[in-house]
């Protein structure tokens, strides 16, 4: 085992001379390797190294008054209604065609990138229904991020919105939202 | 005189170097870990491919679990004593000294404040078996909003990361965010984790 020696334990050449005997000086290191090595692994197995990762978010602060407000062309806004079952709805500004799409590659990510070649004012605003999944409003930032989307909002789902997309009538009272990028 | 002696090597290895090693990395190891706290709560973090990492101090973390109750959590044990004492100045509970100990030294928590004396002066194994109901967070009640003010008054350089279940609904999200917001905490963090693929 792991041990230091010094001088061979002993004199046995045995001359004339009577010699001091050496006590050995040999340490038994095994029950403090042991040791070592317990903890060693008890320390491997306890570290975690990935630390969980974030998102950074930056919300608009509510604006009481009205002249504050930006006015954006509805025909710049792209509105996604994110609702249940993990579906998304989006149309341009305040009209309808509303097409239903989801969170997979060919889906939302598509509808971004296309949308914003299309045209590169475009502000997007992210309705969540109160039915939406958090998951559902993480996995759309994350599109923005991916897609290079630097406009967007979280904004609060209305019932104008609904009527939209339930109905498809065009024509909805024109509305001001409040949005910073 | 006649025989001739196999002269054996006894089998010893010098094993310094690698007793060496061993305790650098115990050293090593001791030093780096940081051991989980105790969560009151499992929350199934979703994914997303963002790698900011979560600061280690001056942070606040409110976790929505999947059924809609709210947890709290804040580092630094002085920090959660003062915010212990300010919420029960507020709310009119005089907190023990031995309830202020165990507060900053508890994790996260889920308790209306009118609760938590009761909860303090638990062991840790009673607090384990209690179902927590969560801190009032809509609008009617709204303890949550307290506690941040309050956590923040504490600690101005608090950053607000907020853990959320991947199932929970948006409605309870909602809450949280429109709570921060009326508080005046514009830029915070969602806890995730890393997706593989993208």
């Amino acid at each position: 085992m792991a041990e230091i020696s010094q001088g061979g334990g002993g004199g046995k050449k045995g001359g004339g001379k009577v010699r001091v005997k050496k006590a050995s000086t040999k340490i038994d290191m095994t029950p403090m390797v042991d040791l070592a090595f317990l903890l060693l692994t008890f320390f491997i197995l306890t570290t975690t190294f990935n630390k969980p990762k974030t998102m950074e978010v930056n919300m608009p602060d509510k604006v009481q008054d009205e002249k504050e407000q930006t006015k954006v062309n509805e025909k710049d806004i792209l509105n996604l209604v994110l609702s249940e079952n993990n579906k998304i709805y989006w149309y341009i500004g305040l009209t309808p065609p509303v097409t239903t799409t989801n969170y997979g590659k060919d889906g939302v990510r598509k509808v971004l990138l296309e949308q914003n070649r299309a045209n590169p004012k475009l502000m997007v605003l992210i309705k969540p229904e109160d039915k939406s999944k958090y998951e559902n409003m993480v996995d759309i930032l994350d599109e923005m991020e991916i897609t290079n989307t630097k406009r967007y909002a979280i904004v609060e789902y209305t019932p104008d919105d609904k009527t939209i997309i339930a109905a498809g009538t065009g024509g909805a009272p024109l509305e001001t939202e409040t949005t910073q990028p | 005189m006649g025989k001739v002696k196999v002269h054996r090597t006894p089998p010893s290895l010098d094993m310094t170097p690698m007793v060496d090693l061993a305790f650098l990395l115990v050293t090593f190891f001791m030093l780096t870990t940081t051991f989980a706290p105790e969560e009151p709560v499992v929350v199934d973090i979703p994914k997303s491919v963002s790698e900011i990492i979560l600061p280690d101090k001056d942070r606040m973390i409110i976790s929505v679990a999947a059924d809609g109750r709210v947890f709290f959590d804040m580092d630094n044990k002085n920090h959660r004593r003062d915010m212990l004492q300010s919420i029960g100045q507020k709310y009119g509970i005089t907190f023990s000294e031995d309830q202020l100990r165990s507060f900053s030294i508890l994790s996260g928590f889920g308790l209306p404040v009118g609760n938590l004396p009761q909860f303090l002066d638990m062991t840790p194994d009673e607090r384990k078996q209690v179902t927590q109901p969560g801190i009032p967070s809509d609008s009617v009640n709204n303890e949550l909003a307290d506690w941040i003010v309050f956590a923040r008054v504490s600690n101005p350089r608090l950053r607000v990361a907020v853990k959320g279940d991947r199932g929970t609904d948006y409605k309870v999200v909602k809450q949280v965010v429109n709570t921060l917001i009326d508080r005046k905490v514009l830029r915070f963090n969602l806890i995730t984790g890393l997706e593989q693929e993208i």
